[in-house]
């Protein structure tokens, strides 16, 4: 009864697909670029395998390709074919008639030395044509990464545009009463597995971001009650100050090549914003107000930054060249807007805007126009992209006495997503895809 | 004093380091939360603790009888009558007692992002430092550090709540830079 409900409702939602997937040139295509997408229904079937991880495997490439919000896995129970050889072409009508539009096969297996081997083929089931195969090898304790590669692969392959799957986020995790927060920077998987704390909870910590070439963060700690932007090595628990400046430094962030560590210093009433170079230690000033000129962030290319100032009364959104040179303000909406982030793709501006009580996540173009608020609240703040420039992460915070959570957004902004994480959780930021 | 609950003391917790300070806290929260119009300027106009209560010279007594914070209005680093009274005592009592360096605290409320408040907080911090420089404590004995909105000691969801935490306090010892 379950599962002919469940074909029914799938049958209903697809009948246009379905018309246009008897065409020759039929392909399993999502256009990220459409807007609010019709998610695409996939059945991911059991990787073969002698034990449970064949399971679990499908279950990460499901739960991936779900979350993204631009997949609908068929439920399990609705499989007609059972598949008994990966290698082998399916019945196709077997899942054409559950209106699986692509279906993922695939088989893990242990190699002599050790190793996990997992391959897995994708196929068009109305086209009956196979879309990729592809296979991989790791450390056994390795296989959600295996996962999450598979899933990268899938997405890639349907939407044209790169996966995130295969990434992981820092961030800080809280706890305790409001009035006596206890913080650490810790790290986990982009879905909310294998969480590991990176520091203890001694000192205050904020605003962890990842390098884009080393497995190194940048951060804040108030260590020794100095507050001042560290680098920490992700490997090794190595940690430095970064340079050594004439009071609190704050808000960093690596520039595109890692190379220089961009922040805020603080003297007296203002805060100016530099960079260092890591290699050669010299720092530069690239901006010298009177004001709060914090937050800054690189365009993708390094030739550009964004960076908000209350030069002008309120917080708003500025741009300049990476030299300092031609500081414009791009944002001028109603209210106040911080926390500017530079799409990896170059072509967005995420930030947090305050407007009339709320807390909103939004994006604009680099000149300031077309800005859309994706979600708005008692608090959203701290905008972190994933790297393929298409989904964001944030924190959000209850009012009263709780804490903050994580969340996710895609660009439409109609797929927002909590991020599971032990305890509070906030200042989120996302890795590069790992190499 | 009276004890006696009003819903905005219910709905606040207080951050303590030592019964001073409870007491001061209660004090301040109920002057922010039910009787803005007439915010005392310190513990001892409401006749707790009293000044017999605490050594002379002791940080007790600067807590409870000189009143070691300031609140500040949304977004603003200006420091208000109110608050210019608390701390011309403060210079008086540190003038009176010499040995002791200072810690400005400047902190923010919650209704705003993480990195401007800690610029704001820096802010507060520098505008308190300055107006106590201008009233005689040498600038030498005086460090600042700003906490943004990571430590605050009332939680609610109001604005009775962030008042209090808008705020600079004058730390005896204590280590900035």
């Amino acid at each position: 009864m379950i599962r002919h409900s469940l074909i029914g409702i799938m049958m209903a939602i697809a009948g246009m697909a379905m018309t246009f997937s008897t065409s020759a040139q039929a392909a399993v295509e999502i256009n990220i670029n459409k807007g609010n997408v019709q998610p695409l229904p996939i059945a991911i079937t059991d990787f073969q395998s002698n034990n449970d991880l064949g399971a679990q495997i499908a279950q990460v490439v499901a739960a991936d390709l779900q979350r993204s919000g631009l997949f609908a896995p068929v439920n399990k129970a609705a499989f007609i074919e059972k598949i008994s050889d990966p290698n082998k072409a399916p019945r196709f009508q077997d899942w054409t008639a559950i209106n699986a539009q692509a279906l993922v096969v695939g088989r893990v297996t242990r190699e002599g030395d050790g190793r996990l081997r997992a391959e897995f083929r994708l196929w068009d089931t109305y086209a009956g044509q196979q879309m990729t195969g592809q296979q991989f090898f790791t450390q056994p304790d390795n296989w959600r990464r295996l996962a999450h590669i598979i899933a990268d692969a899938i997405y890639e392959r349907i939407t044209g545009e790169k996966g995130y799957f295969d990434t992981r986020v820092v961030f800080v995790s809280e706890s305790g009463p409001k009035t006596a927060r206890q913080r650490q920077l810790a790290i986990m998987d982009q879905d909310g597995f294998n969480v590991r704390m990176l520091t203890n909870s001694k000192d205050l910590v904020l605003t962890p971001r990842f390098s884009p070439s080393r497995q190194e963060v940048t951060y804040m700690s108030f260590e020794g009650n100095q507050p001042r932007v560290y680098l920490l090595q992700l490997e090794t628990g190595q940690r430095e100050v970064v340079g050594n400046f004439p009071g609190m430094t704050f808000s960093p962030r690596f520039s595109p090549d890692g190379q220089k560590v961009i922040m805020s210093l603080q003297q007296e009433g203002n805060a100016n914003i530099y960079t260092m170079d890591l290699r050669s230690r010299t720092t530069t000033r690239l901006t010298s107000t009177a004001a709060i000129d914090t937050a800054p962030s690189y365009s993708p290319d390094g030739q550009r930054i964004t960076f908000e100032s209350d030069r002008g009364g309120r917080q708003q959104i500025y741009v300049m060249n990476a030299d300092g040179s031609g500081q414009n303000r791009i944002s001028f909406g109603d209210g106040s807007y911080s926390t500017p982030v530079w799409s990896p793709r170059g072509d967005l501006i995420a930030f947090t805007k305050q407007s009339g009580g709320k807390f909103s996540i939004g994006v604009m173009k680099p000149d300031g126009s077309g800005e859309r608020i994706l979600t708005s609240g008692f608090h959203n703040e701290g905008p972190t992209w994933a790297p393929n420039g298409r989904v964001l992460m944030f924190f959000r915070q209850g009012a009263g006495a709780g804490g903050p959570q994580l969340y996710s957004i895609d660009l439409t902004g109609y797929n927002e997503q909590m991020v599971k994480t032990p305890s509070y959780a906030s200042d989120p930021a996302w890795s590069p895809l790992l190499e | 004093m009276s004890r006696t609950d009003t819903p905005a003391m219910s709905r606040m917790q207080t951050l303590a380091r030592n019964p001073a300070v409870i007491a001061l806290t209660l004090a301040l929260a109920l002057a922010g939360c039910a009787n803005k119009k007439n915010l005392p300027n310190s513990a001892g106009e409401l006749g707790l603790g009293g000044a017999g209560s605490a050594t002379p010279g002791s940080s007790q007594d600067f807590t409870v009888n000189v009143g070691d914070r300031i609140f500040f209005d949304t977004d603003s680093t200006s420091v208000r009558a109110d608050a210019q009274q608390t701390l011309d005592r403060q210079a008086q009592w540190l003038a009176r007692y010499p040995n002791y360096a200072i810690t400005v605290e400047g902190h923010a409320d919650e209704r705003g992002t993480r990195e401007y408040n800690l610029a704001l907080g820096a802010r507060r911090a520098a505008a308190t430092k300055e107006y106590l420089a201008s009233r005689g404590v040498p600038a030498n004995r005086m460090k600042t550090i700003s906490y943004g909105k990571e430590r605050p000691v009332a939680v609610c969801d109001d604005i009775s709540c962030w008042s209090q935490n808008r705020r600079a306090v004058t730390v005896l010892g204590g280590a900035g830079m």
